[in-house]
């Protein structure tokens, strides 16, 4: 399907009623994500899917709504678990310090990617965002002193979570997910206001045409290195929701297979939508477990699938099912 | 679903009463860890990956294990279950899986890990629930005070005691040492450990090369290496690592100047590479199924094998699946079930002869003090079968000895 | 340090270079002349090493393997592009890199389920086993092979491409295929071809370096990464780049193994970033054909 011309992505018709409803995503999103772990096998597992449906999501804004096809989102995958994990094992930061502390680091890596790697555009872009991430992975893996190099940080287990006199039991899977449920929730906030902003109808607009957006006078280069901390700042969360779910920072987390995963569940589950990447990542996952029941050789199936969704459904499952009901694009 | 004739017999009222019963049964919640309920350990491994045939053997040798204990009634009179979980030789994937066995499926305790990554993975999952894990990964980490915990057991061998007993094979007072070693973790382990022994014995260090994990290329390294002038070149890596560094040495012409030692020489590897290549290169080895002819154990436990798998024969890997799943399982025996403490405490002061020879667990740091045997590869006209790969070059029997010291480790003593 | 030792450094860099120019070099055609980034040009590289294996030990001579392996997967090139690829032409630029990375889990995995995850050993040749002595140190025969067999392919490909019919016809269509189509050319030939050629040549490159290092599914993983660094470096769709950039990053890993070799690979990606930062499009590259 092609895009339309643009000028149609500020206002909208409001037609449905079940548009209305889908108009409170953030809330509704919460609900879906509260039930998740009795719908699934395990709890692990949904905590996976939160954690990996917040770093798709910020993935989402670079590539789903700016265009911008970038293969090295491990890296801030990555950095905020690492962070997060040097700052609590390391430095004995509390962990409602060291999360905040994390994502700032990260959103540095960002810029300092970014500066580069919006220099160039196309096929460039991702191929430079990928050689500049397993530079990451390359660096992460010498400086074994911080990092645990090849054997990954370990050393950090946060077994309690306590705040404002609350003590809660984090070795507890419902407990843990709950409390990482809230850290989910305050990225999907984030990511809403984002995309409810004038800077949102901009990065929108770069991706409809970027020749006119420069036209109309918008800053492109600014904005696009501005989407890419964004976008680095949100996966970089997931991250800290990583190294507090495992205890453990595994280096793979930097390597580009990493970001070629992130960019199969976005492709999955509808880039260009607010729920999309918890679909996408809530299917991968769900995908990978239930054939790897039956064979080792489950990435043959996940690529053919992957394949074929480039090919037929390139709007993703959720994508895909939106439109199907009517609901006007690029919403939830 | 074959259809037998006793089964149209059966009326349809019996066969519903059957159904709604078994539903009831299995939709009542499970109540707690019942004693006569069955004994389930948890078992990850890297089926997919590079190391997906090691891993193969790893089962086979651990179901074997727990077989062995089934039918003879199995651990008071409850049955043993293995529980496989591919943990892709990834950490992060270990770790969740680990934590779904531990929080899904209940398991009483936690053997396997193949990569030293994965195995610490798995332990800090594990130490922070109180579940034992026997760790079968070849790293020196894992004894360290900082990754312990008094769940932790290492049943593998480790580099320092690899390099220790190869070193001892094969360097002699004077002889000159050149060392290529990955730039990780494990490499380092092993070029600490070579380094130790070779000064123990009064060798000459007269260069170190670090190579980048994973590379695929060694020429670069090779014009320099040659240019020290070695006796003998301890390659410190490990896997597809180590087959290619050895294969591009000997393109060099390598071979014909010095002598190649690693400190663990793989089964599988050698077969992925072939016998021309590897000829001569001394290595070690937890085990060798040509040990049969020496020791009692090794026979027993290649005859269980074949029995079971159709006259095939048991890899290093393979057996490492076996004794540590075995050495668990003797000691529930001997803690008559799964009581976390008192298994612990039966780990702790448990003999065993799995495969080669006595072993026991060091207190401090829960190390397996075993045997380590050294291998040297045979030319292929000296080969008396497809399987016949290496010479049995000794077989040091284990001792405190062999291992770092418990302080050095970091452990009070 | 003396001097001998840095010519014999060289000389392995040059090696080093070679296997990463032709591989580099399919890459670059392809996205040079059809607009597509091949993301399963390492999973290709590595079935035509495999490839190479198996049509060896099948006729028993390494030469006739390393003739008819590129031969081979470069018509499962085409394959591949009149199947899947076609349909993405007019869609995202984008389309193409995603179905082709969906395609390298493909390949990898069946090339497991077929030969098994192991590694195999990938024989020398008998008459090139061994070192040459060049006076400084010895080499070995392979590698000196490997360099001239490259320098043979890339001189055949620059007469084809500058002095023939075909290859004026090639160098037309990818500067303006509607024209082409317009004089009475079919461009679907022409892509096909391309295509297979860019294939072929990743499957020559997996050849070559079989003998070097072992064979095994996940062979193609690092190349891959390599092969992207060498092509922007050298400047996507430039012939002349990916040759110099690729001579460059052997050339500089080989040298800095010589101080710090556990730098080797993080060199060539500081490389690029270098490259990058001075000039965005590339050596070679031309500027605005990338968007």
């Amino acid at each position: 399907m092609t895009s339309p011309p643009s000028g149609e992505v500020i206002a909208e018709p409001a037609p449905s009623g079940l548009s209305r409803i889908l108009d409170h995503r953030v809330l509704l999103s919460i609900v879906v994500l509260a039930l998740l772990p009795w719908l699934l096998p395990s709890k692990a597992l949904a905590v996976n899917v939160l954690i990996y449906g917040v770093v798709v999501m910020g993935y989402n804004l670079l590539f789903g709504y700016t265009g911008l096809l970038s293969f090295g989102q491990a890296a801030f995958f990555g950095a905020g678990a690492y962070f997060t994990g040097i700052a609590i094992g390391r430095y004995g930061v509390p962990w409602f310090a060291a999360v905040p502390i994390a994502v700032f680091l990260s959103t540095c890596l960002a810029a300092a990617i970014g500066i580069v790697s919006t220099r160039t555009r196309g096929i460039y872009f991702s191929m430079v965002t990928l050689a500049l991430a397993q530079l990451v992975y390359y660096v992460a893996l010498q400086a074994a002193s911080f990092t645990g190099g090849e054997n990954g940080l370990r050393g950090f287990t946060v077994d309690r979570i306590s705040l404002f006199g609350l003590h809660v039991n984090f070795l507890d899977p419902v407990n843990k997910y709950y409390v990482l449920m809230a850290f989910a929730g305050l990225a999907m906030w984030f990511q809403s206001r984002i995309l409810n902003s004038p800077f949102g109808a901009v990065i929108e607009a770069i991706r409809e045409n970027e020749q006119r957006a420069r036209a109309c006078g918008y800053d492109v280069e600014r904005s696009k290195l501005v989407v890419f901390m964004l976008s680095g700042a949100i996966s970089s969360l997931g991250g800290c929701m990583l190294a507090l779910h495992l205890s453990i920072v595994p280096l793979d987390i930097l390597h580009y297979q990493t970001s070629g995963m992130i960019v199969m569940m976005v492709l999955l589950g509808g880039a260009r939508s607010f729920f999309g990447p918890f679909v996408g990542a809530a299917s991968f996952l769900i995908l990978e477990d239930v054939i790897s029941l039956w064979t080792p050789h489950w990435q043959i199936f996940v690529g053919a699938i992957f394949v074929l969704f480039v090919l037929f459904l390139p709007k993703g499952i959720w994508g895909t099912m939106l439109d199907a009901l009517g609901v006007g694009k690029a919403r939830p | 679903m074959s259809k037998t004739g006793s089964m149209s017999k059966i009326s349809r009222r019996t066969a519903l009463a059957g159904l709604s019963a078994s539903a009831a049964l299995l939709a009542m919640p499970r109540l707690g860890r019942a004693a006569d309920e069955t004994i389930r350990i948890g078992f990850p491994t890297p089926l997919t990956g590079p190391f997906a045939a090691e891993a193969r053997d790893q089962v086979k040798c651990a179901e074997l294990a727990v077989k062995l204990v089934n039918d003879k009634g199995g651990i008071g009179g409850r049955k043993v279950e293995l529980l496989v979980r591919d943990d892709k030789l990834n950490a992060g994937e270990a770790a969740t899986r680990t934590l779904e066995l531990i929080e899904k499926d209940k398991v009483h305790a936690v053997v396997g890990a193949l990569s030293s990554a994965v195995q610490l993975a798995v332990n800090e999952v594990t130490r922070a629930r109180g579940v034992i894990y026997v760790s079968i990964s070849q790293s020196d980490t894992i004894n360290e005070a900082k990754d312990f915990s008094k769940y932790t057991f290492h049943e593998a061998l480790n580099p320092h005691m690899t390099t220790a007993a190869v070193a001892r094979q094969t360097l002699k007072k004077g002889m000159k040492v050149a060392h290529l070693v990955a730039d990780y973790a494990y490499g380092h382990e092993m070029l600490r450990g070579f380094k130790r022994a070779q000064a123990a014995i009064g060798a000459d260090n007269v260069g170190e090369i670090l190579h980048p994990f994973g590379a695929a290329d060694y020429s670069t390294f090779m014009p320099r290496l040659m240019s020290m002038r070695p006796d003998v070149l301890c390659i410190s890596n490990f896997g597809r690592d180590q087959a290619n560094a050895i294969k591009q040495a000997v393109d060099f012409g390598v071979k014909q100047q010095m002598k190649i030692v690693v400190p663990v020489i793989l089964h599988n590897q050698r077969l992925a590479v072939g016998p021309d290549v590897f000829e001569g290169v001394v290595g070690g080895a937890n085990y060798y199924w040509g040990l049969e002819a020496q020791s009692k154990s090794a026979a027993a436990f290649n005859a269980a094998f074949k029995a079971a798998n159709g006259g095939a024969i048991p890899t290093d890997y393979g057996a490492y699946g076996y004794s540590g799943v075995g050495s668990l399982l003797a000691a529930m025996q001997t803690a008559g079930g799964t009581d976390i403490d008192k298994v612990v405490d039966a780990l702790e002061k448990l003999q065993y002869d799995l495969t080669k020879g006595p072993q026991h667990y060091r207190k401090c740091d829960h190390q397996s003090v075993q045997s380590v045997l050294v291998l040297e590869s045979k030319k292929k006209s000296a080969m008396g079968g497809e399987n016949d790969l290496f010479a049995i070059l000794a077989n040091d029997t284990g001792s405190d000895d062999m291992l770092r010291s418990c302080s050095e480790l970091g452990h009070a003593t | 340090m003396d001097l001998s030792l840095i010519i014999m450094q060289l000389l392995s860099g040059i090696a080093l270079g070679a296997v990463l120019v032709i591989t580099a070099l399919g890459l670059t055609i392809v996205f040079g002349m059809l607009g597509v980034v091949n993301f399963a040009h390492g999973a290709l590289f590595m079935i035509g090493a495999y490839a190479g294996l198996y049509l060896a030990s099948l006729t028993g001579s390494f030469w006739w393997g390393l003739l008819l392996a590129p031969i081979l997967i470069g018509a499962f090139g085409m394959l591949i592009e009149f199947v899947l690829i076609r349909r993405l032409y007019g869609r995202s630029i984008d389309d193409p890199l995603l179905l082709t990375f969906g395609l390298s889990y493909i390949l990898v995995e069946g090339v497991r389920i077929v030969f098994g995850s192991d590694g195999i050993p990938f024989p020398t040749p008998p008459q090139l086993i061994g070192v040459l002595d060049l006076g400084i140190g010895f080499f070995p025969r392979y590698r000196l092979f490997v360099i001239a067999l490259v320098a043979v392919v890339l001189l055949a490909l620059w007469l084809t491409l500058e002095k023939t019919r075909i290859g004026l016809i090639v160098r037309a269509g990818a500067r303006d295929p509607t024209i082409m189509q317009v004089l009475g050319v079919d461009i679907g030939r022409v892509w096909l071809a391309i295509f297979g050629l860019g294939v072929g040549l990743a499957a020559l490159g997996g050849v070559l370096a079989g003998p070097m290092r072992s064979v095994n599914p996940e062979m193609g993983s690092l190349v891959l990464a390599e092969a992207f660094v060498v092509t922007v470096i050298g400047g996507l769709g430039s012939i002349v780049g990916a040759v110099v950039a690729g001579l460059m990053v052997g050339i500089s890993i080989s040298l800095v193994a010589l101080f710090a070799p556990e730098m080797a690979t993080i060199v060539m990606f500081a490389l690029m970033a270098v490259v990058l930062l001075i000039r965005p499009q590339g050596l070679f590259g031309v500027r605005g054909r990338t968007a």
